[in-house]
């Protein structure tokens, strides 16, 4: 079990009222947009079960969209985002439901632009997230660390690459998580690492023989 | 040397042999454990209370409703009454409960403030803390040791407790946030370890089985209003530890009683607004106003 931290306990500086509720929402919105790279041209949020209930009295709704927008959590534009300027750079659109099967605080994130993505997460209590889903790919990523994200073709032998490679630069690796769609298809791989990953050997990572794609999702601030 | 206090009474034989205070040790762990100096924690924390001083005067000049419409308006009325009839328990009382209202209330209309244990709470500690070190001129360093001390007590009882209404109830929040508070404030006024450790002892001993059960599901009622309840009976524990009132029950023992206390609580109770003040007659009129 992890145990927080003196500073966990005495921050964070946030805007309110709920940590889960507005705090998380705001860190999803950071981590997916770290995740999409681009500015999206839209998004679809959908909330579900507590989020979709209970989001409009918590302003759920308003910290996701700033989060996608690049807002920490203690800026004060927050509350006023859907009349903001910058609000104005994207279209958005809100949808609810409830499901039992997801998590109390779920969303969903669908990001459209030069390429769509899929984005799935959940609030997990105290500001704490958690983003479960990329695309068809089952992951886990917390905004906590520099997380490297790979697909791949599913052949033996990729962890052990992608392993030896970021030994050969002395970088620990925090967690590992491997997911695929079906055996010898696409794969994908969440590599969690203390410090960070200097970008040339994102190329090196990119030119693995059966990688098809390399993403670098950097660590939230707060 | 790294020391791993996971409880109260590791804390306390630890200060005693090395001659420290909690703070003292409280700030070098977290310096070790994040790998900086002792200085940039409390530069990290002094930005905290530094918050906390501008969520309280925000407060105080806000008139402006929450996004439910329920609250936002009780800390002007009450400072508006404190300017014709001051508080029977004098100045430090009133601006306690006042700072505690602006803070919560600070909350609710998505202005800036700092979690301390969570939002909810988030008017406890610093009205506490704030209103004494103006009344007793407490300097700035000695705020941080306060805020430090607060913080420590609050780390030893997530060890067990998860400090989350829909994990404990409300104890383990705004019940969380007053032991924290006691230990804060015992600490600013002179008090010894063992003192600051009975006054969180004493403190979250009277608030065991404290729900979380609020109304809509929003942070707002029974929340707000809390925040100043719970700060001034920090106070109480405070000043009880500081007599020399020990608690009989050791503090480790009372965050045992807290753990199972959270845990025999019926689910209906945690956050889940299935039960109590959220599915009273007025609650349930209140829920339908707001979300239709």
């Amino acid at each position: 079990m992890k145990h927080s931290t003196l500073f966990d306990i005495i921050s964070p500086i946030m805007i309110g009222p709920s940590s889960s509720h507005t705090a998380g929402a705001v860190r999803l919105g950071l981590l997916a947009r770290n995740i999409y790279k681009n500015m999206p041209e839209k998004v679809v949020f959908k909330l579900y079960n507590s989020y979709a209930h209970t989001g409009k009295g918590h302003g759920t709704e308003k910290g996701l969209l700033a989060g996608v927008l690049g807002l920490p959590v203690d800026d004060r534009r927050i509350k006023d985002i859907f009349n903001s300027d910058i609000a104005k750079q994207i279209e958005y659109k809100f949808e609810y439901e409830d499901n039992f099967k997801r998590h109390p605080n779920a969303v969903d994130m669908v990001f459209y632009g030069k390429t769509n993505m899929f984005i799935a997460g959940d609030s997990v209590g105290a500001g704490e997230i958690a983003i479960r889903k990329i695309n068809d790919f089952n992951v886990k990523l917390t905004g906590k660390y520099n997380t490297i994200l790979l697909v791949y073709k599913d052949i033996p032998g990729m962890i052990s690459q992608v392993s030896s490679l970021l030994q050969y630069h002395n970088i620990n690796i925090a967690s590992l998580l491997c997911d695929r769609n079906a055996k010898g298809q696409q794969a994908s791989m969440v590599v969690s690492i203390d410090g960070n990953l200097q970008y040339d050997m994102l190329e090196a990572l990119e030119e693995i023989p059966g990688v098809y794609f390399v993403s670098y999702i950097e660590k939230l601030g707060n | 040397m790294e020391f791993n206090i996971n409880t109260f009474e590791q804390l306390h034989d630890i200060c005693i042999s090395k001659n420290k205070t909690i703070y003292e040790i409280a700030q070098e762990n977290m310096a070790r454990q994040a790998e900086i100096t002792v200085e940039e924690v409390r530069a990290f924390t002094n930005r905290s209370l530094f918050a906390m001083k501008e969520a309280i005067q925000a407060g105080l000049a806000s008139r402006e409703l929450s996004m439910s419409g329920m609250c936002g308006q009780d800390c002007w009325n009450v400072q508006q009454h404190f300017r014709h009839d001051r508080a029977i328990f004098g100045k430090t009382f009133e601006k306690i409960i006042t700072y505690a209202l602006a803070t919560s209330e600070e909350n609710i209309r998505m202005g800036k403030i700092v979690a301390c244990p969570t939002a909810g709470s988030c008017g406890i500690v610093p009205s506490a803390l704030i209103a004494v070190s103006e009344d007793y001129d407490k300097s700035e360093r000695e705020q941080i040791n306060a805020l430090i001390t607060a913080g420590e007590i609050g780390r030893i009882i997530s060890v067990k407790v998860a400090l989350a209404g829909a994990v404990a109830g409300c104890q383990a929040e705004c019940g969380a946030a007053s032991a924290m508070s006691a230990g804060a404030i015992c600490q600013l006024m002179g008090g010894n370890v063992s003192q600051v450790l009975n006054a969180m002892a004493l403190a979250m001993k009277n608030l065991l089985g404290l729900t979380c059960d609020p109304v809509a599901g929003l942070v707002e009622v029974p929340c707000v209003k809390r925040n100043p309840f719970m700060a001034v009976h920090s106070i109480t524990a405070a000043e009880l530890a500081l007599a020399g009132v020990k608690s009989k029950i050791p503090p480790d023992e009372v965050i045992d009683a807290m753990e199972q206390a959270g845990a025999l609580m019926s689910p209906t109770l945690k956050e889940s607004s299935q039960a109590g003040l959220a599915t009273t007659k007025t609650g349930l009129e209140v829920q339908k106003q707001v979300f239709g």
